[in-house]
């Protein structure tokens, strides 16, 4: 087979015959606006014309634009799939990356610059430098309510935001607390509601006043929207019920033994019995090596 | 067209206020005034008012085919008092209690709220137009089905106001909703069922529940007895006149039932062909009717 690769700038092996970084450098323009402007209004949904990616739809093509579109030599990328660095997704965009880039890449959360995510925020203490790109498959939190855009829209404009707040009354009134699992809504900088995107309620809270970037993108639903550092981001809740995260209280990880950490619940198929694990993965394997962070 | 009546000049009117404010009266102010409110569907030309109206005996433009539905509206509603405005269908009556609720945008025309300040309410932001609505009036549609959610507790449908209002405490918010509920007369153990499974009459208590939850200074009811048998008509009745009782809210009453507008309203506005042809006294309006079809419509009563 004939070598397919070239050198790029860093010296690392890249794909010949593509665009750096995949994508034309005005769809990469197109998204950095975009981008800039969801940065400057948090929370609002910038629509963009999302491109075909080698990429099927709902696997994360939203979240790889953005890659895509900030990424540079000198960056180091960090992929996860729920917590899993090891996931076949994670492992494929990834590898993308590589080849489209020749940027590095890791599994460690305290040496990548963008970590992109699905469904989870790493457990390690973000850093003000790092900018986290989440995969967004709906990015319209009032869906759930009414099923128009243009309606959702005027509401988002006039802040009319009692259906949402109903829907939540209503929950308490039929199961007697708020059944809302992952896709909590919050409310950035007192202004907009926001879906931040699948993630468990444990990580909601570390959304507010994060020194970090979040950048989030919808790929089929071609919106990008964001939360600047230092902006407050508030869950929904009320005086008498107030916002939870998930409870793992007497339950440790069966690995490193954390107590302090986000699990996934697995049942052994052979005994039956519930086992916990820490969804976050390279975390896991760091605590178990120096049983120290 | 202008139905203000020119009851002396400015300078008595204010002396006149003034006496009233010393012997301890409270403010006799309007709490909605609606002037030159006007509502065409369609292209509509400068033709349209002219060749339309009463004297016309239609309300579509033989120019350009546009519909007036209204056009030239001006009425002043006092606090705690009940105008009434009746009409044939298709007068222009639900045109002009949608345009105040924001429901439909007015081809022209001014709305004031005193509550709200000197501001024409048509044309403030959209965000200040849900406040307005959310907290300063309360509507009661003639079906059901547009003034509430079908498939929330009727409950829920209260609290959707409260929290409109910025409530964010269940407890307390299902307390006032009991209160409102009490006060409609529906037992409190359908609160968290949904008004699907109500009975007309009962959704329409629900709806006036609803547009009470935040006591609104103006509420608009929109033919809320149409198509209620005559027992569940009269409680619906007294409850209105409950309301009245024991609110200062100013009430615009639309119906086409003269009966209704006799037991409730003080004031009466005749609508036709999107006009008004006679306004005052609801009693002098009924006994003495002096347009045409205000004597058609009080022989007609059966």
């Amino acid at each position: 087979m004939t070598d397919r690769s070239t050198l790029a700038g860093n010296g690392r092996k890249i794909e010949k015959g593509y665009n750096f970084a995949f994508l034309d450098e005005f769809t990469k323009r197109e998204i950095r606006r975009k981008i800039l402007k969801a940065v400057a209004i948090p929370g609002y949904q910038v629509p963009f014309g999302s491109r075909e990616m080698p990429l099927a739809k709902g696997w994360g093509t939203g979240g790889i634009q953005i890659t895509l579109s900030i990424i540079g030599e000198p960056d180091v990328l960090k992929v996860i799939d729920q917590g899993s660095d090891d996931s076949v997704n994670a492992v494929n965009i990834r590898n993308l990356v590589e080849r489209m880039t020749g940027a590095q890449t890791t599994a460690d959360t305290t040496k990548a610059t963008i970590i992109q995510t699905r469904h989870r925020i790493p457990e390690e203490v973000l850093k003000a430098e790092q900018i986290v790109v989440f995969q967004v498959p709906f990015p319209e939190p009032l869906r759930s309510i009414e099923p128009s855009e243009q309606v959702t829209r005027q509401m988002h404009a006039r802040k009319d935001y009692s259906g949402m707040w109903l829907h939540l009354y209503e929950d308490i009134v039929k199961h007697g607390r708020i059944t809302i699992g992952a896709r909590y809504p919050v409310m950035v900088n007192g202004r907009y509601l926001m879906d931040p995107s699948p993630i468990p309620r444990w990580d909601v809270p570390r959304l507010d006043q994060a020194p970090v970037l979040h950048l989030f993108c919808a790929g089929r639903e071609k919106r990008i929207y964001a939360i600047a550092p230092y902006t407050s981001v508030e869950p929904l809740e009320f005086e008498d019920y107030t916002f939870e995260v998930e409870d793992f209280s007497g339950k440790i990880c069966e690995r490193c033994g954390s107590s302090d950490t986000f699990l996934d619940e697995m049942i052994d198929e052979t005994t039956g019995s519930k086992k916990y694990f820490c969804s976050d993965t390279s975390f896991c394997d760091k605590r178990q090596g120096s049983g120290e962070i | 067209m202008n139905c203000s009546v020119g009851e002396g000049t400015g300078k008595e009117k204010r002396q006149e206020m003034e006496i009233k404010k010393e012997m301890g009266e409270h403010d006799t102010g309007w709490a909605l005034k609606v002037s030159d409110l006007t509502r065409i569907y369609g292209s509509s030309c400068p033709d349209c008012i002219e060749k339309t109206g009463p004297g016309k005996g239609t309300n579509i433009c033989p120019v350009c085919g546009s519909v007036v539905a209204c056009a030239g509206i001006s009425f002043e509603v006092m606090p705690g008092e009940i105008l009434g405005i009746v009409g044939e269908s298709g007068s222009g009556k639900s045109t002009i209690v949608r345009c105040l609720y924001f429901d439909m945008e007015p081809t022209c025309g001014e709305a004031y709220l005193r509550c709200y300040g000197d501001e024409n309410i048509f044309q403030v932001s959209s965000q200040e137009k849900q406040t307005i609505r959310n907290l300063h009036t309360g509507m009661v549609y003639q079906n059901p089905q547009l003034g509430l959610k079908f498939d929330i507790t009727s409950g829920g449908n209260i609290a959707e106001k409260l929290l409109a209002a910025n409530w964010r405490n269940v407890g307390r918010i299902r307390e006032r909703a009991g209160e409102l509920l009490e006060r409609t007369e529906i037992p409190l153990a359908r609160m968290d069922d949904m008004p699907r499974n109500f009975s007309g009459g009962m959704q329409q208590r629900v709806q006036i529940a609803k547009a009470l939850a935040n006591d609104p200074d103006v509420l608009l009811l929109d033919e809320l007895t149409t198509g209620l048998d005559v027992s569940v008509q009269a409680r619906i009745l007294d409850l209105i006149k409950d309301i009245r009782r024991n609110t200062e809210a100013a009430m615009v009453l639309i119906t086409h039932d003269l009966g209704v507008i006799r037991l409730l309203a003080e004031r009466t506005i005749v609508l036709k062909n999107g006009r008004i042809v006679e306004a005052g006294l609801t009693d002098q309006i009924l006994e003495d009717p002096q347009h045409e079809y205000t004597q058609l419509l009080v022989n007609s009563v059966l």
